[in-house]
């Protein structure tokens, strides 16, 4: 129980991290310094080079060290205290209001990079942060599609038998008859390449969702199945409900306990199912920040070879996120399996 | 008899499904706007009407279902229709690179499950003790690792301690080699790939044989063993290991789908010339046959795994055959 809270809780400070990225990265996912490229993550110190102690944390200045161009050192004397509610880049928070503070920076033209930098020197923990907006929201959404058509489609099924249970059922397991990521790619390849990066979030929400319905589907039929011989089923019909009224008020309340187990369950394949679309260049990409297209980059050998370690930090966040996921549904198949 | 009729019957409905898979893929894949002759339309030294005679040589201008039928002939000749991107039918092309990507997971299969099936039955026996609470930890770890995040780190820590060659399937001056220095060559190739898709796949199996093994541990013939005097390891490995075999092995057919889906991250981050990083390319070259093709192979794969999961189910568990 504790670890179901505390899994939910913790989830849910990381959802609404991304919600707010806008306000929490200091800078646009998208800025460029040239100058910087592959900046290693900055540490923050409190004590100077003359051994004082400052209660606010401060960053030194990077230099790139002659004839490299990926190695830096600290300029000791040019101080950047860290600073809150910073004045910065233009955004529009939650899509709306007009702002342009950011929780964290520092003052003058020099940037702050709490994670490093990438190629083209654009902040990492920032990027981070907006992705995880697209990511994550991919992923809930395309559950959300999926579940919603297994429950129109399995529930049809159930309810109606005959031609529309055969039609539906060999359409779910042709759908499970092709391995998921050939199935989900070879949908993919059915739509144009190159897209809005608007129209490729939408695409790739109903891509991954309409990839995924044929599990709930099954599922949601047999629970309508056994719900429409049940007594309190028959009563409602004997006493003149409509099929619609049995449907919504008596059976398909019935599915709520598969209906989100299944969405517990599909939400890590679809955050999955983008970051894999994007990593392949199959979904969001340049310069559009997501987990996935972030990691793309390490799909070219010599960055991956030089070692940049902050550029894994999507694929921590994603290990992150998958985790306090299945300890959710583990808590929720265990809390189950005490009940029967 | 009943058991062939069964297989009968059950092929007969894989091919049926397959059949089903490639119209819908048709369907959908020509439905899109776009061809392969994009690039060629945005070369302003190509003439409109040069695209246009090639997409008569094509085909590409007839009606779909015209475009289906004279594809399904070439599926009857071995030929699986025509690969604009190699320009070569796509048949041969796929059978290298699916031969490619069963060597792969067969091994990957293989390792994994010699590596998992002790290791659950090892954490069954000693239950709640530190050593099984330490894997359930390591299991629990490793199964939410994504496979793109593994495949690059494995990678990158191939490529920092060297001694493995990091990707590709044959060194640069092997490619004609022949005998055992290529085998040698290729299993050196292998090894980190087939590393990285154990990895994705055993924790999977530790956890399933270690809750097959513990159920089947709390029932009364093990008791029974038990008292008549039977060791713990021969309690595991003698009794339990074969009461739950059944739940075992059904997860073979079971994994068969994830693990061709891991494994084409595996396959195009290591460079393994495999089905996935040729799916890849056909989408971004729009190649619809080529598409066609590696999607309905995969379906094959994991129908006859199925297939041959259930052979399996059948030969262990006596029950099933009557």
């Amino acid at each position: 129980m504790t670890r179901l809270r505390t899994a939910a809780a913790l989830l849910a400070v990381i959802y609404a991290a991304a919600a707010a990225a806008a306000f929490l990265a200091p800078y646009s996912p998208t800025e460029q310094n040239r100058r910087f490229p592959f900046a290693p993550p900055m540490t923050l110190r409190f004590v100077d080079a003359s051994g004082r102690f400052h209660v606010r944390p401060f960053v030194y200045s990077l230099v790139p060290r002659a004839n490299t161009f990926d190695v830096y050192d600290e300029d000791r004397t040019r101080a950047h205290a860290i600073r809150f509610f910073v004045t910065g880049a233009r955004y529009r928070f939650a899509g709306l209001v007009p702002s342009s503070r950011h929780l964290v920076g520092i003052d003058g033209p020099e940037r702050l990079f709490l994670m490093g930098s990438d190629e083209y020197g654009r902040d990492v923990f920032s990027r981070l942060l907006h992705g995880a907006g697209i990511s994550l929201g991919a992923g809930l959404l395309a559950a959300a599609v999926a579940v919603g058509l297994g429950l129109v489609a399995g529930g049809a099924a159930g309810f109606h038998g005959g031609v529309v249970d055969n039609a539906v059922m060999r359409g779910a397991e042709l759908m499970m008859a092709v391995p998921s990521l050939y199935l989900l790619l070879a949908v993919r390849a059915a739509l144009p390449l190159h897209l809005e990066p608007a129209e490729t979030f939408v695409l790739l929400v109903t891509v991954v969702g309409v990839v995924g319905w044929a599990r709930p589907a099954r599922l949601v039929r047999a629970v309508v199945l056994s719900a429409r011989t049940r007594d309190f089923v028959v009563a409602a019909r004997s006493s003149g409900a409509s099929n619609t009224r049995v449907l919504a008020r008596h059976v398909l309340p019935e599915t709520t306990g598969v209906a989100l187990t299944q969405f517990a369950l599909l939400v890590p394949q679809c955050i999955l199912a983008e970051v894999t679309l994007s990593f392949f260049g199959l979904g969001v990409s340049e310069p559009v920040a997501s987990w996935g297209s972030m990691l793309a980059d390490l799909q070219r050998f010599h960055i991956l070879a030089a070692g940049h370690w902050w550029l894994f930090s999507p694929g921590v966040a994603i290990l992150a996120v998958f985790l306090l996921y299945y300890a959710i549904t583990d808590a929720l198949h265990q809390r189950l399996m005490l009940r029967s | 008899m009943r058991p062939l009729r069964y297989l009968c019957y059950r092929a007969l409905h894989s091919v049926l499904v397959l059949v089903a898979a490639s119209v819908l893929l048709f369907a959908v894949l020509q439905a899109v706007p776009g061809d392969f002759l994009d690039d060629l339309r945005l070369n302003p030294q190509i003439s409109p009407e040069t695209v246009a005679v090639l997409r008569r040589q094509y085909g590409m201008d007839e009606p779909v279902p015209t475009q289906y039928f004279r594809w399904a002939a070439s599926v009857v000749r071995g030929e699986f229709g025509f690969s604009l991107l190699y320009n070569r039918p796509v048949g041969p092309l796929l059978r290298e690179r699916a031969i490619n990507t069963l060597l792969l997971t067969v091994t990957a299969t293989l390792l994994a499950w010699s590596a998992a099936v002790p290791i659950g039955a090892m954490t069954a026996r000693r239950r709640g003790t530190l050593v099984d609470r330490a894997t359930g930890v390591a299991v629990a770890f490793l199964v939410a690792v994504p496979d793109l995040l593994l495949a690059l780190v494995l990678l990158l820590l191939a490529t920092d301690l060297g001694g493995l060659p990091a990707g590709g399937m044959v060194s640069p001056g092997m490619v004609s080699g022949a005998g055992w220095e290529r085998v040698r060559d290729v299993v050196t190739h292998l090894a980190l790939p087939a590393l990285a898709l154990s990895l994705l796949l055993a924790p999977v199996v530790v956890r399933h044989v270690r809750a097959s093994l513990i159920e089947a541990l709390d029932a009364p013939f093990i008791q029974a063993a038990r008292a008549a005097g039977a060791s713990d390891r021969r309690l595991v490995y003698r009794h339990a290991l074969r009461a739950a075999a059944t739940p075992i092995v059904s997860l073979l057919g079971l994994s068969i789908g994830s693990l061709l889906s891991a494994s084409i991250a595996v396959e195009a981050i290591m460079s393994w010339p495999g089905m996935g990083p040729l799916l890849l390319e056909a989408i971004h070259a729009r190649d619809v046959h080529l598409v066609v093709g590696v999607a309905l192979a995969s379906t094959c794969f994991l129908l006859a795994g199925n297939l041959v999961a259930d052979g399996l189910v059948f030969l262990v568990d006596p029950r099933t055959r009557s």
